[in-house]
């Protein structure tokens, strides 16, 4: 299997602001690729240089083997959805859908077969012959993923095409996103600021920030090992607990203020002695207890317990820093109550707090 | 019991009604027919004194109806009243006028569209400049370039001639227009236009096939500014042509303004009429759209 999209050394800057640095980036064929970060990141901008509407200031962009740098969008294989459908009003969704085919002199009768295929698989067929001013949003963004369907292209860009919509079509369209992947083994790049949408549809993502790609591997890996401060904080909601502190004792200790906290099992094995380190355990990597824990714990007092029905959270305060945790319901804890939070160290992350890089 | 809520049921229902004469409706409408009188005046004295005889006019009561109604005025003020040693009425200006405004404003309009959307959605190098420039040229007084003109169409060898008259309204009507479409075309989203970039569509044919359809609005506005002021333009008219192919406002200067004979007022007032018949026509037909157009272009900037 080749790689359908490579990116290599792509730089642009928008007069002396430096929007992508010097980035490289493989996808697969067929792979879904989610390209995550907060806004003004340059994901979009990144999607918009493969999409070839923006002309970029160095490096190059392949596709399917193909030199594309400098080709017009309609000769990259590639078909875009945008996150606010950008269905042309004055057409119906019959003409929506054979607007690219036609400029593409697409023989009639080919058209009407690709369309009726398209359709089918969105399940459109009703919705043809109206325009889109008379459907429903996520009617709308089934035509404009339409859109690029019928053009049969090798790669699929989606830019942010769930924001637009309310949560419960949201996950419904993100599913029949999913679907549509496995159905036609497309390769797929879908940007957005969703971390939901993220860890559920790709294949990997990529966490971006100021221009550079931070991390690229699959959801989980993500999730747990993160490899810098910026992505553990970024994906998880509510975020990674970040316990400032040192190494010590060869180490194998965490000094965390007055506590020290035993790193066996840290699946980095040993760790050097650093005077500066960060240690950053998931909300739910940690126990609660009012009793003392064996192993990894250090004493905490409540703040605020919060119910979210399937769970609970609780927000405590640890040698002056703030924590949460993700518990079962089992009763309220209120708040100052004394407790006693076990560590799972196998689960956790270690950063270096000057570099922001996982030890 | 059912008596009662019967009884309760047929009395008066709905609302309290208001009163119709209000103190504050008798100061709206009060405002309102004076500020209609003020305006309807002058026209009532126009189409009444068109619609007299000389005798007639002569005799002051100019708010007074015909005795006799007329037409003869109109008829002389079109195809009668002399200028110069032309005796052929305000028709010839008409028609000159015609021939002024109709390519003037469809030329215009196409450049200056077509500058609006490529200066938006196909910026290039010094785009910006350019636009900047563009717009400095509607601050720039007409005196000041009449003569520099007169000398660039000596040059070109149309000065004088209608097709010099058109080349002028193009270029003047060029700064504004373009601005109005311009913003018009920015508040389009940009999305559409990548959607029909991706779809293989190139400049002209999304021009044609997606900024067109939606812009309606706004290139009717753009008509009637133009419409309106090509046929009302008299500088222009009477610097740049020669005395056969006046347009119609210089020609209505020329009836209105002779110095020789009687003052024929009925005359004058049916050719003004006459004169401004367009431009109302326009407005009329066409003042919802307008309304409309330039609410929307109004949107960005």
């Amino acid at each position: 299997m080749g790689n359908s999209i490579e990116v290599k050394d792509l730089t642009l800057n928008f007069g002396s602001v430096s929007v992508l640095k010097n980035m490289n980036l493989d996808v697969a064929e067929g792979e879904f690729v989610v390209l995550l970060g907060p806004s003004g990141c340059g994901k979009s901008t990144l999607l918009n240089c493969l999409a070839g509407l923006l002309d970029i200031t160095d490096g190059q962009i392949w596709i399917k083997g193909k030199n594309v740098t400098w080709s017009e969008p309609s000769e990259r294989g590639i078909g875009m959805v945008f996150q606010s459908y950008a269905l042309y009003p004055q057409m119906t969704v019959r003409g929506n859908l054979s607007f690219g085919l036609k400029n593409a002199k697409v023989p009639q009768a080919e058209i009407d077969k690709r369309i009726a295929r398209a359709a089918e698989i969105l399940q459109i067929q009703p919705l043809l012959d109206r325009k889109p001013a008379a459907l429903s949003g996520g009617q709308r963004q089934r035509v404009a993923i339409g859109r690029a369907l019928v053009r049969d292209v090798d790669v699929f860009l989606f830019d942010e095409p769930l924001s637009n919509l309310d949560a419960k079509l949201r996950s419904e369209l993100r599913v029949e996103i999913k679907r549509l992947h496995n159905q036609l083994g497309n390769t797929m790049v879908y940007v957005t600021h969703d971390q939901i949408e993220a860890l559920t549809l790709a294949d990997r993502i990529a966490v971006m920030k100021g221009g550079v790609i931070q991390q690229l591997a699959a959801p989980l890996e993500i999730y747990n090992r993160p490899a810098n401060l910026f992505v553990a904080g970024f994906l998880g909601s509510p975020s990674m607990n970040f316990l400032k502190g040192k190494t010590v004792d060869g180490g194998r200790a965490f000094q965390f203020g007055s506590t020290r906290i035993d790193l066996a099992g840290y699946e980095g094995g040993a760790v050097l002695v650093r005077d500066n380190a960060i240690l950053g355990v998931r909300p739910e990597h940690i126990t609660v207890s009012t009793t003392p824990i064996a192993g990894p714990s250090m004493p905490a007092e409540v703040e605020i317990d919060e119910h979210l029905g399937a769970d609970s959270l609780l927000w405590l305060k640890a040698e002056g820093t703030n924590m949460s945790v993700r518990v079962p319901v089992e009763g309220r804890l209120p708040a100052g109550t004394k407790v006693h939070l076990g560590l799972d160290i196998p689960k956790a992350s270690l950063f270096d707090s000057k570099t922001e890089q996982r030890i | 019991m059912a008596d009662v809520s019967m009884a309760a049921m047929s009395g008066p229902r709905g609302a309290k009604p208001k009163k119709a004469l209000s103190g504050r409706n008798i100061m709206l409408y009060g405002t309102l027919i004076v500020v209609c009188l003020y305006y309807i005046l002058p026209l009532w004295v126009m189409v009444m004194t068109s619609l007299k005889g000389m005798p007639e006019v002569r005799m002051g009561n100019i708010f007074a109806p015909p005795v006799e109604i007329t037409f003869q005025p109109w008829v002389k003020a079109w195809s009668e009243a002399c200028t110069g040693l032309n005796c052929d009425g305000l028709s010839r200006g008409f028609w000159n006028s015609v021939i002024i405004t109709v390519p003037s404003v469809i030329v215009s309009i196409i450049i200056a569209s077509v500058n609006g959307y490529a200066l938006i959605n196909w910026k290039f190098k010094g785009s910006d400049i350019f636009f900047t420039i563009l717009i400095f040229g509607s601050f720039i007084p007409y005196q000041v370039m009449l003569y520099p003109i007169v000398i660039l169409l000596r040059e070109l060898g149309i000065y004088g001639t209608l097709w010099g008259l058109v080349m002028v309204h193009t270029i003047f009507g060029m700064p504004i227009l373009t601005l109005l479409f311009r913003n018009y075309f920015s508040s389009i989203p940009e999305e559409l236009f990548k959607a029909a970039r991706v779809d293989g569509a190139g400049f002209w044919g999304i021009y044609f096939r997606i900024m067109l359809p939606m812009s309606l609005p706004i290139f009717v506005v753009a008509m009637i500014l133009q419409v309106t002021g090509i046929w009302n333009d008299f500088l222009f008219g009477v610097v740049y042509t020669k005395p056969e192919l006046y347009p119609m406002t210089v020609q209505l200067n020329n009836i209105v303004n002779s110095v020789q004979g009687v003052k024929e007022y009925n005359v004058n007032m049916a050719a003004t009429m006459l004169t401004g018949l367009v431009p109302l026509i326009v407005y009329f037909v066409s003042g919802k759209l307008f309304v409309r157009g330039i609410a929307a272009g109004a949107v960005k900037g």
